[in-house]
């Protein structure tokens, strides 16, 4: 049983692409999410992020959540470096129609317009939105 | 009649519902997610803005600080208040309706 287990894990790498689209705290959506996109990255998969639509909220900074009772996991985003989860993009539409820009994020994206969003969400193997 | 609108106004359509069916001089708290339709220069602020003079805008103050928009500015006209103040304006009006 061991060894089909190792079989498992040294399976094929796939592409995961985790696009967001939910605010923080509101649901719970963006935590749920993020917590698969750590168990992925466990399992050496070639995982990207999406933030889009009320998405970029999540990686706004400067988040005190002191006040609602509700555990702050926004520094979570900052450290998925550390699992090798490195490709991380923003919707510019997205961005705009909020009032936000780059600087108002607490990670290092890459800002892609919905053309660009389009044809990356097209090159992956597995797509999974919340 | 005290409004809340706890949804996010590019999500959902909570907020522009309220704003078509509330009466004049009403108040209105953006709280939870509802607090993005208080900042300034989104695809919302112009709807809400419209309507600064009809109604008395409040938004939550520690909804804002856990989303990191404490300092963003906010569409003018707008009360930040807390907790005992949103007691306090339940208290100050007849019917409060959640537009949940």
């Amino acid at each position: 049983m061991a060894e089909e287990y190792e079989d498992n894990v040294d399976g094929p790498v796939k592409r995961f692409l985790f696009v967001n689209r939910k605010a923080p705290y509101g649901t719970v959506y963006a935590l749920e999410s993020l917590e698969v996109v750590l168990i992925s990255a466990a399992f050496d998969q070639d995982v990207s992020l999406v933030f889009m639509d009320d998405g970029v909220f999540q990686i706004v900074k400067n988040q005190d959540t002191d006040g609602i009772g509700i555990k702050n996991f926004s520094k979570t985003y900052r450290a998925l470096d550390g699992y090798d989860v490195e490709k991380l993009y923003v919707e510019k539409e997205s961005l705009e129609a909020r009032g936000l820009s780059e600087d108002d994020l607490l990670v290092d994206v890459e800002v892609l317009d919905s053309k660009a969003l389009s044809d990356l969400m097209d090159a992956q193997d597995v797509v999974i939105t919340s | 009649m005290l409004h809340l609108v706890n949804k996010s106004p590019f999500e959902k359509n909570s907020l522009s519902s309220c704003l078509r069916l509330a009466k004049n001089g009403s108040g209105i708290l953006l709280m939870e997610d509802g607090v993005f339709g208080a900042l300034h220069k989104t695809s919302v602020t112009d709807e809400v803005a419209g309507r600064s003079g009809d109604f008395k805008f409040y938004v939550l103050g520690p909804d804002l600080a856990a989303r990191g928009l404490s300092e963003k500015p906010l569409i003018d006209g707008i009360e930040i208040i807390d907790y005992e103040g949103f007691v306090d304006l339940t208290t100050e009006h007849d019917v409060v309706n959640s537009w949940l």
